[in-house]
């Protein structure tokens, strides 16, 4: 047993978020909120985990009818199902945590109000819980990939990569609306249209070859750009790598995620004085 | 181990008031008040905190605490028994000092908190356990006995939302009791399930501070606090004013009590949180309206309570509670359980009375807490409005007991003896 002294002051650094030794010693907590998340996410649903795959999949049917076919967007030369459920099934686990992620916090208001344990623990929670969706949906996009006679190439190797910096992203943007939320219950509102938003700024219906350069590149400042396009190269293997999009996402990920975390860690500290 | 468990030097705490309702306000506001303090600073005003807006909950308090010491917290609402807690807990953070915690801590600060209605039984615990501090292998190792405990063996596979809310209660407090850390935090958290549930938990709760451990403890059952605790803290206004033994802290609650009673009511703070306040409780006072004595009753004898208020509003009700010197309830009057009669009688002016035709209590001294209603809302409440004290005298044809009677009530009553 631990018999170690803890001394509690006003903190006026940072270094609260981070503390390794901290996250390390409520690990089990950290299991037991995403075990949670998962097993509560479908529980008395009649489709159940079905739904991971239904929210991508809907919304490719509706995006190759109007876009695809009605509007005859571009698709890279791919067939545009394809083209569009590459770079859905990564759209759709980041709107989920978005969603879900930025209320972590208020949604668990009474843990915060009466339990100590590592804040970063609700959004991240959540990010975790959602990889289970993520890794369903792959395997049915590599299922359909392989109907559609395609072979994925050694590109698929980038895949860990191009999820890491969707994670990055979608931990820093969490956490800082998470923290947002528990002062300003605004960020709850803005939500569902900001997500609308990015999906419009993000090259999910649309290649981003639409848009010429260099604004093309300056554009994967939207890390879901970078990892968007980067998921259709991975998975379909089709056209050329596009690593400065990813190169410029996943600089601007990591941005992201040291402001969110450096938000996060600024304001935990009075996290249950507010809400 | 340190020789020291818990050590504070004067910590305090502080909350802003008013901030945009209870400091949870719209973006909006706060880019107001933002672009407020920018343009002051422009025009080379310095930004105004005037000290009435924030309140101490918590001020320049140093205690130690040794290892395996038990320690009651005892004071009025608001008086920052709660707030210290949660410092100690790690839920906030001290505006000023520091507190030194040596050992692992658990907290119980509410019973149930982090359960989960859509999971079941079995992964509650699981999780409740995670959420108070335990390791997995601990849980795994206790399962059996939390179970047992929570007698609840039957539905561990049941969503917790099919519950009955007694059977919830008990599944989080076993989850609670099982907890075995160094030191221990406990808020108010006996007075849950029935009462053959509660003994158990008190009995658990005894097993604890029997086992070493360094606890500390807020109730407002003092008799509770007098058995579990030795050593007891008087905190008033976010202030420690007695440390000391248990029996000692509690006689010094009490005269703060009858402090707080024999002064201005209307110059308390300390008014129920849920109040209207457009009436306010002025002076109660008890009488022997047989024998024209004040603050004195005979037992048997008519007793009458008038309460007196700021101001008459529609519909007002009136409840009071008769509790003895140890805090605990012992009758509850209250004018919205309707007898016939009951009368309204609009020359009373602003005064609310009582009548207790034969004062059915032992001699001793009791309190009376207070709460008046009128427009359907709360309008005030307060503990401790008055202190009486009921002398010996019969109770249908008896003489109530000389000594050794325990309990606080004489019931009428009559023996049939071979």
């Amino acid at each position: 047993m631990s018999t170690e002294t803890v001394r509690l002051q006003a903190t006026r650094r940072f270094g609260r978020v981070l503390a390794p030794r901290e996250l390390w010693r409520y690990r089990d907590l950290a299991f037991q909120i995403a075990a949670r998340d998962v097993t509560v996410r479908y529980r008395q649903t009649a489709l159940g985990a079905a739904w991971a795959i239904l929210q991508p999949v809907g919304f490719m049917v509706v995006f190759s009818l109007f876009f695809g076919r009605v509007a005859g967007v571009s698709s890279d030369g791919l067939p545009y199902a394809l083209f569009s459920l590459a770079a859905l099934v990564a759209w759709t686990y980041f709107a989920n945590v978005l969603l879900l992620g930025s209320e972590s916090l208020v949604a668990n208001a009474s843990l915060v109000a009466k339990i100590y344990f590592p804040r970063i623990f609700m959004p991240a929670g959540v990010l975790a819980a959602g990889l289970l969706d993520l890794g369903i949906s792959l395997v049915i996009l590599f299922a359909i990939v392989l109907i559609y006679g395609l072979v994925p190439t050694a590109a698929v190797l980038m895949l860990p990569v191009l999820i890491l910096i969707m994670l990055a992203a979608a931990l820093g943007v969490t956490a800082g609306l998470s923290a947002v939320n528990v002062r300003y219950r605004d960020v709850r509102y803005v939500i569902p249209f900001a997500i609308q938003m990015w999906l419009f700024a993000t090259p999910v219906a649309y290649p981003s070859s639409l848009i010429a350069e260099p604004w093309r590149t300056l554009s994967a400042i939207n890390p879901m750009v970078g990892v968007v396009e980067g998921f259709r190269w991975a998975t379909l293997g089709s056209g050329d790598a596009p690593w400065a999009l990813i190169g410029v996402s996943a600089a601007s990920a990591l941005v992201l995620l040291v402001a969110g975390l450096a938000y996060f860690d600024r304001v935990e500290r009075s996290f249950a004085d507010f809400i | 181990m340190s020789d020291v468990a818990i050590e504070t030097r004067e910590l305090g705490k502080s909350y802003r008031l008013g901030v945009g309702r209870r400091g949870y306000g719209t973006l909006r506001e706060s880019l107001v008040e933002t672009a407020k303090g920018s343009l002051g600073r422009i025009a080379g005003r310095r930004r105004e905190t005037p000290d009435g807006d924030i309140l101490w909950a918590l001020r320049d308090l140093s205690l130690t605490i040794e290892p395996g010491e038990v320690v009651g917290l005892i004071g009025h609402n608001g008086a920052g028994k709660s707030t210290l807690l949660k410092i100690l807990s790690r839920i906030v953070e001290p505006t000023e000092g520091w507190a030194d915690v040596t050992g692992r801590t658990g907290a119980l600060l509410e019973v149930g908190t982090g359960f989960h209605p859509e999971l079941t039984g079995r992964e509650n615990i699981f999780l409740n356990g995670a959420i108070l501090g335990m390791r997995r292998a601990e849980i795994r190792r206790r399962f059996d006995e939390i179970v047992e405990f929570a007698e609840i063996a039957r539905f561990l596979d049941t969503p917790v939302k099919r519950y009955s809310s007694g059977m919830s209660v008990r599944l989080a407090f076993a989850v609670a009791a099982h907890l075995e850390p160094e030191i221990l935090l406990v808020d108010e958290v006996l007075a849950v399930g029935d009462a053959a549930f509660q003994r158990k938990s008190l009995g658990k709760m005894n097993e604890v501070a029997e086992a070493g451990r360094t606890v500390i403890f807020v109730s407002h059952n003092l008799a509770i606090l007098q058995a579990l605790c030795q050593r007891g803290v008087l905190l008033e206004r976010g202030q420690a004013v007695i440390d000391a033994p248990v029996t000692e802290a509690i006689d010094g609650y009490l005269r703060t009590l009858e402090r707080a009673a024999g002064g201005d009511l209307l110059e308390r703070t300390d008014r129920d949180s849920r109040a209207y306040d457009e009436s306010l409780i002025a002076r109660v006072e008890v009488s022997d309206a047989e024998g024209g004595l004040t603050d004195t009753v005979v037992a048997g004898r008519t007793a009458r309570i008038v309460v007196e208020v700021t101001e008459v509003l529609p519909m007002m009700e009136c409840r009071l509670t008769i509790l003895n010197t140890l805090g605990h309830p012992v009758a509850t009057l209250d004018s919205e359980v309707n007898a016939p009669v009951d009368a309204r009688d609009p020359t009373l002016g602003p005064r609310i009375e009582c009548e207790i035709a034969s004062l059915p209590l032992l001699p001793g001294r009791y309190r009376i807490d207070a709460l008046i209603k009128g427009k359907r809302q709360i309008q005030d409440g307060l503990q401790a409005v008055c202190f009486f004290d009921v002398e010996p005298g019969v109770v249908a044809d008896r003489p109530t007991p000389i000594s050794g009677a325990d309990g606080d009530v004489v019931l009428p009553h009559l023996w049939r003896l071979p």
